[in-house]
């Protein structure tokens, strides 16, 4: 959008989260709304992350801590299934690895150049308990 | 539309259609947008917000973005609770001479105010709301500091706290003042219903939100929101921060109805000494010095002090 300057925007503006109108929001799914560019959902924060979380789904056990916990709203969750991580909002703060109850994790942080696939590959494997 | 949305377990919870969005410019690991979106994923009705000047207004509204899905209000410092209440009081007044064209969708006013803002700032605003008994919910995001302007102390900050107005060195261990008792002040107005909630007991806090939407008259949530800039910790660690709180007792949480009748809503199974929760933090780094322990004995001591308060207030039922 034509940016205005932080002195050109009129007094008592008003900013619309959509393009026309949704009835039932709390039942309308991000994927169905029609955001409008004011919306910070068409934003992106991924040039905050030193370190991302990558997600796998071998170990998960759909408990939904992290989609509760997670403070950017970056886990999507469809029908109580965890299905994925919304890298353009994830900021890397690293929440949904400390809450993971599985063992092992099912979530863990990588340095963001990693290759998502490779470390999936090589998943640290069960921690024993100490006896 | 105005039924109350069930939420038995997590899974269910999770079903829940987010109406609070990403990329907002709070810190990694604010415990501030847990605490927002476990609110308005309390209900499935419409809101109408607002917000004080703080860390939550200034990063989920930068212009020309807002982070919001629903009506939300830009206000100032200290009259989040009094936009609210004014628009509360105009939706009734509409009501009444029946020119709203959808009278039945029974919008949820709810205002989220920091700590500066409620406790200091905002005080006489707030009070006023819950002296004229407006149908709304205020709710504090508790993170004992001004964390916005970059941690100066608000009389939310506790004893012993390095703040930037009152640093710890050579002559001060910091805060000096002990934390206002905003829950009891709020209580004896009298109000229905006044909580105090953490993030971390999802399921505590989605009941007492929904108690609180479901009962008519003002009502007031003090939420514990760990600051991972101003309390020095990892962002990784909110949840853990939030945990030695509710379970050290520092923040316990519990429950006024009308005002009189308290109840104990989490009683931790195993009770974590008040020196793991400081030392978890870096505001708290110098009270473990020598010259400086005897502070936390006594913060031990103030801690299970109050504890045996709220014990005996629930028992007496007074």
């Amino acid at each position: 959008m034509a940016k205005k300057g932080w002195d050109e925007f009129e007094i008592g503006a008003m900013l619309r989260t959509f393009n026309g109108k949704i009835d039932d929001i709390a039942g309308t799914r991000q994927e169905n709304r029609d955001y409008s560019e004011n919306s910070s959902y068409t934003a992106s924060v991924a040039d905050w992350r030193l370190i991302k979380p990558v997600f796998n789904k071998d170990y998960c056990i759909d408990c939904q801590f992290c989609w509760v916990y997670c403070p950017d709203v970056s886990i999507i969750s469809r029908d109580q299934k965890l299905i994925g991580i919304d890298m353009d909002h994830c900021k890397g703060c690293g929440i949904c690895v400390e809450v993971c109850p599985t063992n092992p994790k099912s979530l863990l942080m990588f340095p963001e150049q990693a290759d998502e696939e490779t470390e999936i590959a090589s998943w640290p494997k069960k921690d024993e308990k100490e006896a | 539309m105005s039924e109350m949305k069930k939420i038995k377990n997590l899974k269910e919870f999770s079903t829940s259609a987010d109406r609070f969005e990403g990329a907002n410019l709070l810190c990694p690991g604010c415990a501030h947008s847990i605490i927002v979106r476990e609110v308005l994923n309390a209900t499935n009705d419409d809101m109408v917000l607002s917000a004080s000047t703080g860390c939550l207004e200034v990063c989920t509204a930068v212009y020309p973005y807002t982070s919001w899905d629903a009506s939300w209000i830009h206000i100032g410092f200290e009259n989040s609770s009094t936009a609210v209440a004014g628009a509360e009081s105009m939706y009734k007044a509409l009501k009444k001479k029946g020119r709203l064209k959808q009278p039945d969708r029974n919008p949820k006013f709810v205002s989220f105010a920091g700590d500066g803002a409620s406790y200091d700032i905002g005080f006489q605003w707030i009070s006023g709301c819950m002296e004229r008994g407006h149908n709304i919910m205020h709710i504090v995001l508790d993170n004992e500091v001004y964390a916005n302007t970059g941690g100066q102390r608000s009389s939310s900050t506790p004893i012993g706290s390095s703040a930037t107005t009152s640093p710890a060195g050579k002559v001060s261990y910091g805060e000096k003042k002990n934390k206002k008792d905003m829950m009891t002040i709020m209580a004896a107005h009298g109000i229905p219903y006044a909580a105090q909630v953490s993030p971390n007991k999802w399921k505590d806090m989605v009941k007492k939100i929904q108690h609180g939407f479901a009962v008519e008259g003002p009502v007031f949530i003090n939420a514990v929101s760990p600051c991972t800039t101003e309390w020095k910790f990892d962002p990784k660690d909110t949840m853990h921060l939030a945990d030695l709180a509710t379970d050290s007792l520092v923040f316990p949480l519990y429950e006024i109805i009308d005002g009189r009748e308290l109840n104990i809503t989490y009683r931790p199974k195993n009770v974590v000494p008040v020196e793991e929760y400081l030392a978890a933090q870096g505001r708290f780094k110098h009270l473990f010095k020598d010259e400086y322990k005897y502070l936390i004995k006594e913060w031990q001591e103030r801690v299970d002090a109050n504890w045996a308060y709220l014990q005996r207030r629930e028992e007496a039922r007074v």
